[in-house]
């Protein structure tokens, strides 16, 4: 203990915490505090990158899902869309066949009230043409054969039978 | 920049250059039978004394010594600048004025005064006194120590390794400027840094208050560190084994943890909630005792005895190339040695790294005591 004591160099003490203090205070000037801080910049800096990057991810992986949704709503839009076309050309189908048939019955009722009125006034001029005939003929009869009864009453009979069968 | 390296690398090596060859050209002295110059080494008693003689500090930087063809003892170094505060006041002059004595026979006068030098210490003469006297004891009776400024060896240590260790991590510090990952010797410093930061500072402190503290526990780790390891190298630095130096940076921790004490610690620490009044006052005076006093010491003197018992190892194993040359001859001493020296260096070497580890954690730890937050229960 003694020569420990005897060791110790007030001396030395004194200049060596001089320098040591200056040599702390140099060294966080100009060394620690600028390494320190680049440090934790470069730190910091790799975390935001890591992070950013992980957001990356995330968002890649959300813009997937919006992708998959978005496939499948167009798809189902598309069904919709098909299954709405076909409903409607059904009907249009259906709509063009009852038309049609409306049309054609009609047509056909048309036809069929034309037909018979043709009918009607084709049988009017028969009528009319028979009862032509039959006055010429009973003109020609009346005048030709008047004379002779039997063969009036034949001839008569005779256009009269003609008549009717038509 | 490229420019001003290598005048920087020229500059030092003509300095090294310089000081060699100018150091102790006339470094010649006249041997005292009883006399150790930390010079010429062979019997038990030298070897014991050349290695108290290293543990010291130095009032001059020698390399080696030699004993030239003339017989002149020529030792090769370069003298220091001796600062002495003295009853007349500061006076200075170079230790080459001593001639290498260190046992109090070459008396410079200056000023009136006489100084001896024994023992790597600076001794004022009494007053009429023309050489020293010694009691049985080798106490010296007419001459008393002067406070001791001077740049020793152990100071000029501290000098170099802190322009390198401010050249160094400047550098760092510049590189982060341009770019995010330092090369060359940077690299090498930014995981070291790193190490510190986040094995030592941040875990003992807490995240909160650590990074306040960061600085003087880098600071602190690697001058510790790299004086130890130059330490080890034929330079022969004992800073980190020197007393004061430890006892400096103990009291810095000291000085740190009890200002930058909270409110807590001190309740802690005067008085100890959560124990009967009575017994309060005691645990106060063992607490102080223990803050103020057991903490730092052993701080100082746990890096000032490692270091210096690895000191004292190493060169005695060194040594047994001359203790038992006799008992092994020449080749087995030398091998022997060179063996033991070769292992021990390596655990060394480890070990400087350990009590700069323990001395920064230690000191990280009882900051980070001293601003916990108290714990809600």
């Amino acid at each position: 203990m003694e020569t420990l004591l005897n060791d110790f160099s007030p001396g030395l003490f004194v200049v060596s915490t001089i320098l040591l203090l200056a040599l702390i205070a140099l060294m966080v000037k100009f060394a620690w505090k600028p390494i320190l801080n680049s440090l934790e910049e470069r730190e910091s800096g790799i975390e935001n990158a890591l992070a950013s990057a992980e957001n990356a991810r995330k968002e890649m992986q959300n813009l997937q899902a919006d992708n998959e949704r978005l496939v499948k709503e167009a798809r189902a839009e598309r069904d919709a869309m098909m299954k709405e076309a076909r409903d409607i050309r059904d009907n249009m189908i259906a709509e063009a066949k009852e038309d049609a048939k409306e049309v054609t019955s009609a047509l056909i009722e048309k036809a069929q009230a034309s037909i018979q009125q043709e009918k009607q006034a084709a049988l009017a001029e028969i009528k009319k043409n028979v009862a032509e005939l039959s006055i010429g003929i009973a003109e020609s009869v009346i005048k030709k054969e008047l004379s002779n009864k039997k063969d009036q009453l034949e001839l008569v009979e005779g256009l009269l039978k003609d008549v009717t069968l038509n | 920049m490229k420019i001003a390296q290598k005048t920087i690398k020229f500059l030092t090596i003509a300095l090294i250059a310089v000081f060699t060859a100018n150091g102790f050209a006339s470094g010649t002295d006249k041997k005292h039978d009883d006399q150790n110059d930390g010079g010429r080494v062979n019997t038990k008693s030298e070897v014991d004394a050349y290695i108290l003689h290293h543990i010291k500090d130095s009032h001059d930087f020698s390399f080696w010594s030699y004993t030239n063809d003339a017989g002149e003892r020529k030792h090769v170094g370069f003298s220091l600048p001796i600062i002495i505060w003295t009853s007349e006041g500061l006076v200075t002059f170079m230790s080459s004025e001593f001639h290498h004595n260190d046992d109090g026979h070459v008396i410079v006068e200056k000023k009136g005064l006489k100084f001896a030098k024994i023992h790597s210490k600076i001794f004022e003469l009494e007053k009429g006194a023309a050489t020293v006297s010694f009691d049985k004891d080798h106490h010296a009776t007419n001459a008393h120590k002067v406070l001791d400024f001077s740049i020793t060896k152990s100071v000029v240590g501290i000098l170099l390794i802190g322009f390198l260790l401010l050249f160094w991590f400047s550098r760092l510090a510049k590189q982060y400027k341009t770019k995010q990952v330092p090369t060359g010797f940077a690299r090498v410093l930014e995981p070291l840094v790193l190490y510190v930061r986040d094995e030592i500072a941040r875990p003992n402190i807490g995240d909160k208050h650590y990074r306040k503290f960061t600085g003087y526990l880098l600071t602190v780790f690697f001058f510790i560190w790299v004086l130890n390891l130059v330490g080890l190298t034929p330079l022969g630095f004992n800073v980190t084994g020197q007393l004061a130096v430890t006892a400096c940076l103990a009291i810095f921790t000291l000085v740190i943890y009890t200002v930058s004490g909270n409110k807590d610690y001190w309740m802690h620490m005067l008085w100890m909630p959560g124990v009967p009044v009575l017994i309060r006052p005691v645990l106060a005076i063992i607490e102080l005792a223990g803050a103020l006093i057991i903490k730092p010491f052993s701080l100082l003197v746990r890096l000032f005895a490692n270091i210096s018992a690895g000191h004292i190892v190493v060169m005695s194993l060194i040594a047994i190339m001359f203790t038992l040359k006799e008992s092994l001859g020449v080749v087995g001493a030398t091998g022997l040695s060179l063996v033991l020296s070769f292992f021990i260096t390596l655990i060394e070497v480890l070990v400087a790294f350990l009590q700069a580890y323990i001395f920064t954690m230690l000191s990280a730890l009882f900051i980070g005591m001293a601003v916990a937050e108290p714990e809600h229960h």
